[in-house]
């Protein structure tokens, strides 16, 4: 007997069992392979924060290593504790914001005196390769934070740093070139997100 | 029929020169030009691009007697959807990196009018084994493209090749050749070249 492949129950009957059999294919991958994406997702993210404290460029095994060994999440402030090898203590502020097409977000440390930035590291969801990705990629920018203030003054109370296109001082880091629509949301979140952490900066 | 026949090679290399997804036909123009700007996503967006033509125009040449008429555009796309979704989780669980870096365009190969192409006009005609041949010719014709502009625009743009620094100068940044701009103008002179050089009418 040769089906009629053109007639309607057998048209909804061949898409009902099509759509189950892939409802049950792709649930089956997605639950198999799901705590190597959240491992990795997790990986990402320690990596992020030593990059933030200028240890760069480490491997898999040595980034969840020292990120054991000197990263403590701070459950109270929302930030993240970290005492180096030399003994220094310094805090790591996730920040997030909106970028140009998605959303970017930043990990901000800085040193015990709550105000000098001891390093940044950006990172953005769908910025333009090449202008905006540069916040990201760009190491040699992101290094311009360091030794840079949150504060005017010790005595101030308004976050000063920002960043701005051609000025160069203690609380003002340069724009990246072409990218000044993703270089004032980073100004916009920094500012936003560490007005947020007040109480923690002024404690 | 044997495994290697006249029909069998013409499926395989016919779409790397007479009937060349990109270079030929223009299709799947548009992830051609934005994972391009460095070599390593287009590599493996070719590779991804390969697999899932190859298993698709596969799957879709075994079912091709019971699927009826009227929703065959509709199967083709659920398979497609189904290896594309597979494809990206497991890049996101063993390359997370590259993952990151293909981003949305991984999702986009689903309209990718080659892989749709392949389907219609060879997988619902013919039998599996041409037609994994017509799939993974036509991938790797595409990926040829793509490894060929993203090799082209990575140098001139950042003077480095799969991320190793080879003009070595501290801000080499030719912004030209990093916009998606300077891709079509790439493909289309890697067109013009192949029709004045390579391509042959029937």
């Amino acid at each position: 007997m040769k089906l009629n492949t053109n007639s309607n129950a057998y048209i909804i009957i061949y898409s009902a069992i099509m759509v189950i059999i892939v409802a049950f294919l792709l649930a089956f991958v997605s639950q198999t392979l799901k705590p190597m994406q959240d491992a990795n997702v997790a990986l990402d993210t320690e990596k992020q924060i030593l990059n933030s404290l200028n240890l760069r460029g480490l491997s898999d095994e040595e980034a969840h290593a020292t990120y054991e060994k000197i990263v403590k999440f701070n459950e109270a402030d929302k930030v993240y504790e970290c005492t180096l090898e030399n003994g220094e203590v310094k805090y790591v502020l996730p920040l997030k914001g909106q970028g140009m097409w998605g959303g970017i977000s930043c990990f901000l440390a800085i040193d015990s005196d709550k105000n000098t930035i001891y390093g940044a590291y950006f990172n953005h969801e769908s910025e333009t390769a090449g202008l905006g990705a540069e916040i990201k990629d760009n190491v040699d920018w992101q290094k311009k934070f360091q030794g840079k203030t949150i504060f005017a003054s010790d005595a101030a109370d308004a976050i000063a740093l920002s960043v701005e296109k051609n000025v160069n001082n203690a609380t003002t880091v340069d724009a990246v070139t072409g990218a000044t629509v993703t270089s004032t949301a980073v100004s916009k979140m920094l500012q936003e997100q560490l007005t947020k952490y007040m109480d923690f900066l002024k404690k | 029929m044997a495994l290697f026949s006249k029909q069998n090679k013409e499926a395989f290399t016919n779409p790397l020169n007479l009937d060349h997804p990109i270079l030929v036909q223009v299709l799947g123009i548009c992830s051609a030009l934005a994972v391009t700007s460095q070599l390593k996503p287009a590599i493996v967006m070719g590779l991804a691009v390969t697999v899932i033509t190859a298993f698709a125009n596969v799957i879709i040449s075994i079912l091709r007697n019971t699927i009826p008429n009227r929703i065959r555009i509709v199967v083709q796309l659920v398979v497609v959807a189904a290896l594309v979704t597979i494809v990206s989780q497991i890049l996101k669980a063993f390359v997370y990196d590259v993952s990151v870096q293909l981003s949305v365009y991984v999702g986009l190969i689903i309209t990718n009018c080659i892989l749709m192409g392949r389907l219609e006009a060879f997988a619902m005609q013919n039998k599996p084994w041409p037609s994994f041949l017509d799939g993974v010719g036509n991938g790797i014709g595409y990926a040829m493209i793509l490894i060929i502009v993203g090799a082209v625009r990575e140098f001139f743009g950042r003077g480095s090749l799969l991320g190793f620094q080879i003009i070595d100068c501290k801000d080499f940044n030719n912004g030209m050749m990093t916009m998606p701009a300077m891709a079509l103008i790439l493909v289309g002179i890697v067109i013009w070249v192949h029709r004045a050089y390579f391509y042959k009418e029937k």
